[in-house]
Parts: C-alpha cells; sequence; structure tokens
C-alpha cells in the first residue's frame, strides 16, 4: 500500500512544489552550469569554458575581501546579537516594571523594514551632524567618519544589524523561557544560589535547544540580509564593508557579468550547504521531524 | 542576590530600551519640526506638517503602498491556499516520494529565491513578467515555511476527526476545508502576520524586478527617495519614513500582543 502511487498527493503536493522547484531548485542547477560557462554578451550563445570563472574568482581580491568581510561580519554580529537576545529575554520575563513597554521596544525594529530604518541609521552616522557625532562632541570628543573610514564601516554595519534582530532572537527565548518551571528556579534560590550560577548551571543549559536554533538562523542572515548596504555603504569605502550578496548584486547588474555573477552564487550556495550540514548531523541531532 | 546587583539590571534594561526605539523616536523629532531643528533638539522648536506634505509630493507613495498592498495580498493568498494544500499531503497522505517531497521543502527554507537573484531574475524576464505585480510575487507563491508550519500543525489533528468527516460524506477538499483549516487558525494567523512582515519589508528581489512607479514597492521606492543623490533633507525623509512605515506600525501597535505571540508560535514549530 505504501508504494502505491498516489495520485491525490501528488495534486495536492503539485503546485506548491512545481513553485519551489521553478525558483529554488532549478535555478540552483542553472546557476552551477552558468558558473561553467561564459558569453561575450547577453545575447551572445554561452560556451563552456571548465573552471575559469573560478579562477578569475581565485584571482579576485575584490572576492577574497568580501569573504574575509562576511567571516567578521558574521563573527561581530551572531554572537553579539544571542547574549543581547538573552539578556532582553530574561529582562522581559523577570518581574521588573513595565515589561510588556521592554517587549514592545525591544521587538520594533523587527517589524520595521531595513531599508527605512537605514536611513534613519544614515543620519545617526552622518560625519558632522550625524547624532552619534553630537553626543560625542558633547563630551569634546570628535567622532570618527562611521561609514567613510575604512576601518569603521563595517563596524557600523554591525552595530546596525544587531540592533534590527536582537529583539527578533529575544522573541524565540521568551518563548523557550516560558516553558521552563518556576519550581526549578525556586529550589535554586532555597539553595542559595546566585543569580549568575543559576544563569550558568540552569537556565542557560536549559535554553540551548533555542540557541542552536537561533545560531543557525542568525549566520543564515548574516550571508542574506544586505538591504541596508544599498543606504548605509553600498559596500565602501574600497569594499571594506561589502558582503557577498551585494557583491552578487552588484556583479549581475550593475557590472552585467551574469556569469561571474553565478559563480559567486556558487560560494554563497556551497556557504549554505555547509551550514545546512552542519545543522543536520552536528546540531539537530536531539530534534527530530517526525 | 544583592539588591545593588538588581538596580543595575533595571537601570541597564529601561536603558536598552530607550537605546532600542531611538532611531523611531528621532524619526518622529525630525519629521514634526522644521528642517533646521532637524540636527538640534530644543523644546522650543515649532511643530509643523510641513515635512510630510513635501514628502507626500516628492514621491508616489500612494502608489507604491498600493502596489506594496497588492503584492503582499497576492503572495498571502497564495500561499495560504498553496501551502495548506501540500502541508495536508504531507502530513496526512502515505504514498512513495513523500520523504523526498519533504526534503525538496526543506531545502528551500535554508536556499531562499533572493540568493537566486541572477537566475530568477532570467527567468522572470523570459516570461516577459519583469516591473509586474506577478513577477515580484512569483518567487515567493509557495513558501516552505509555510508548507513546514502547517505539515507539523496538520499532524496533530486526530485521526477520528478526519474518519468522521468521512463518514458524515466529506471528502477530499472539503475535508481540509471543514476539518482541518479551522484547527489550525492559530498556525495561519501566525504565519499570516510572518508573511506579511516579512515581503511588506522585502527588497533585493523587488529592486531587481521592478523598473517604475507602475509595480515598486514602499521599500524600493525608500530607498531612491532616501538616496543622498536626490538631495531630499532629514526632516523629509523622516516623514517619508513614518509614512512607509506608518500602517504596519499602527497595525503592529495594536495587536502586538498576537503579532509577538505569532512569531513565538512560528518559531516553536
Amino acid at each position: 500500500m505504501f508504494s502505491r502511487f498516489n495520485l491525490k498527493a501528488w495534486l495536492l503536493l503539485l503546485p506548491a512544489l512545481s513553485f519551489l522547484i521553478a525558483f529554488t531548485h532549478w535555478p540552483t542547477l542553472k546557476t552551477i552550469w552558468r558558473s561553467f560557462t561564459w558569453a561575450k554578451s547577453d545575447v551572445a550563445p554561452s560556451q563552456f569554458v571548465g573552471v575559469e570563472n573560478y579562477q578569475i574568482l581565485v584571482d579576485d581580491p575584490i572576492f577574497w575581501k568580501v569573504i574575509e568581510n562576511n567571516f567578521w561580519y558574521a563573527l561581530g554580529t551572531v554572537p553579539t546579537s544571542i547574549a543581547l537576545a538573552i539578556i532582553m529575554a530574561l529582562w522581559v520575563n523577570s518581574k521588573i516594571h513595565c515589561t510588556s513597554l521592554l517587549r514592545l521596544a525591544f521587538f520594533t525594529p523587527t517589524i520595521l523594514p531595513m531599508i527605512t530604518v537605514a536611513n534613519i541609521w544614515l543620519f545617526f552616522y552622518s560625519p558632522n551632524i550625524g547624532l552619534f557625532n553630537q553626543l560625542l562632541g558633547l563630551v569634546g570628543i570628535e567622532g570618527p567618519n562611521w561609514l567613510g573610514d575604512p576601518d569603521i564601516a563595517l563596524s557600523s554595519l554591525m552595530v546596525m544589524t544587531v540592533w534590527k534582530e536582537a529583539g527578533f532572537f529575544m522573541i524565540f527565548y521568551l518563548a523557550a523561557l516560558q516553558t521552563l518551571s518556576p519550581d526549578l528556579f525556586d529550589a535554586a534560590k532555597l539553595e542559595g544560589a546566585s543569580t549568575w550560577r543559576i544563569f550558568r548551571k540552569i537556565t542557560f543549559p536549559l535554553l540551548m535547544p533555542t540557541t542552536l536554533f537561533v545560531l543557525i538562523n542568525a549566520i543564515l542572515n548574516a550571508f542574506k540580509l544586505v538591504d541596508h548596504l544599498f543606504i548605509l555603504t553600498k559596500g565602501g569605502p574600497n569594499n571594506e564593508s561589502n558582503l557577498l550578496l551585494y557583491y552578487i548584486y552588484e556583479t549581475a547588474f550593475s557590472f552585467l557579468d551574469s556569469y561571474y555573477a553565478a559563480t559567486l552564487t556558487v560560494v554563497m550556495l556551497a556557504t549554505l550547504a555547509l551550514i545546512a550540514l552542519v545543522q543536520i548531523f552536528v546540531l539537530d541531532r536531539r530534534i527530530h521531524y517526525r | 542576590m544583592s539588591s545593588w546587583f538588581q538596580v543595575f539590571s533595571k537601570t541597564s534594561a529601561y536603558l536598552l530600551g530607550l537605546v532600542w526605539v531611538l532611531p523611531l523616536l528621532y524619526a518622529f523629532w525630525a519629521a514634526f519640526h522644521p528642517p533646521e531643528y532637524a540636527t538640534q533638539f530644543s523644546l522650543t522648536a515649532p511643530l509643523t506638517m510641513e515635512n510630510f506634505a513635501s514628502a507626500w509630493e516628492q514621491a508616489p507613495f500612494f502608489r507604491y503602498m498600493l502596489n506594496t498592498i497588492v503584492i503582499t495580498t497576492l503572495i498571502l493568498v497564495s500561499q495560504l491556499f498553496l501551502c495548506t494544500l501540500a502541508g495536508y499531503a504531507l502530513a496526512r497522505e502515505k504514498f512513495a516520494g513523500r520523504g523526498f517531497a519533504f526534503a525538496l521543502v526543506l531545502t528551500q527554507l535554508m536556499v531562499m529565491p533572493e540568493v537566486l537573484i541572477v537566475e530568477n531574475y532570467r527567468t522572470l524576464a523570459g516570461l516577459e513578467l519583469v516591473d509586474t505585480y506577478l513577477g515580484v510575487g512569483l518567487p515567493y507563491l509557495a513558501s516552505a515555511f509555510g508548507i513546514f508550519l502547517l505539515r507539523q500543525t496538520f499532524k496533530t489533528v486526530p485521526q477520528e476527526l478526519e474518519d468522521a468527516a468521512r463518514v458524515e460524506g466529506l471528502s477530499g477538499l472539503g475535508i481540509i476545508w471543514k476539518v482541518f483549516v479551522p484547527l489550525a487558525f492559530p498556525t495561519y494567523l501566525a504565519f499570516s502576520l510572518v508573511s506579511v512582515s516579512y515581503h511588506w519589508n522585502n527588497f533585493l528581489w523587488p529592486l531587481v524586478v521592478t523598473n517604475t512607479e507602475a509595480s515598486r514597492p514602499l521599500t524600493v521606492g525608500m530607498a531612491i527617495f532616501g538616496a543622498p543623490e536626490s538631495g531630499v533633507d532629514w526632516s523629509v525623509i523622516s516623514a517619508g519614513t513614518l509614512i512607509a512605515i506608518g500602517p504596519l506600525l499602527i497595525l503592529f501597535l495594536i495587536f502586538q500582543k498576537r503579532f509577538i505571540q505569532s512569531f513565538m508560535h512560528a518559531g516553536i514549530k
């Protein structure tokens, strides 16, 4: 019975699966194929060139710069967002006043479009009149050029990313905290355990599944979310704040080289596949989708 | 626990909360005051609606908003319909290839269409759908996330309920519509809110696939409007920003409990 061809099931699946395949699986395969081909122009027929595009990639200093940036960007945003998210969730879940107002404040950036809030952050970061430098000016410090200084531009992007994401991750921790039994904490308090000790020995270990889930999503976002670059730095100065997906966009739609863009996309896909494999084989051992 | 620690913890909580809403507070400040007060803060600054008027004049916000609403609705309606059918099949039907089909769905959770902008743009150009509502929506008409959520929910519906419905004479789509859809209402609500806020805010794909006001959503419109090259001042940009985020922000403030619960609900699955 199990091996019988179930027409009804496939008919139910067909519409959704065809869209998924047409815009995810099929283009993935086409991207991989395109990365091995090249053509003089968009209308000229493409020809197979083997690994030539990959040789260009290896020799492309911007590619390595972008990979390096993305690595630091992930390293700078992911642990910070997660740590802040845990702290926020603990606050919002505790007995201090106005927790619903706090929760609202932390969560609001999540529902605002990255692109419009980037406009506001652009003002915060502007060199002379910007809010940050005005505040620094009050205490007599001459603030840096947050987005124009090659040493700081990427960090400035990270700050905004943490602001945008921490509240979103907080929600998952909040959901997890609310499933924990209060008896556990009462018992620990009776035993005279300190706040830090309770967190380290009880809360944090119990939140581990959430942390793994959030970790994967945060890393994925570090590669997939580049909207703010369009407003804040455009990858500059001199690619110092450029990230892989933005470079793919530039290559395809500004430099109009879809073959090299495809090659870069393959690197992106390989990265996402690697993250998926880590999730499935290392982190997901205990979670089963029945 | 020392009270010193508690005071410190509380103070930091409120401070951080304040920092978190600062960008929004600033946008309100700049939008409601004349441009000369955009960079200086004074309690005596006069209030004005002038910035909203000039923002409204300088960009076709009404059209952008209409486009965003049409695109978001198109995507949501299609997702709810297609994900229900697929989620039901994966949750309740036994068939050869189910594991494979589910694996295809899970893959899309990892590789979302925006990563594949290069090929998807070519597909859209081939279909001559560039700069249309359908073009912006097409890659998202089915959602792996939606299928996954509904599958998890449909799995928890007791078999007896389905059998009883069958005895009552319902069949096929009737059972899905009359039994499964009502029972999964919280999941539908959660998914809808997540989907709407995702697509209301989506930028990269609409940027690639729209060229004119005819289909350009708010996010892309705002990017052009706010670009330094356009020479618009901070106050007007802030007013424009508030116009752009207004509807979603008001919805969020009214239904914030539901919103947050829905995001939690969607996250736990």
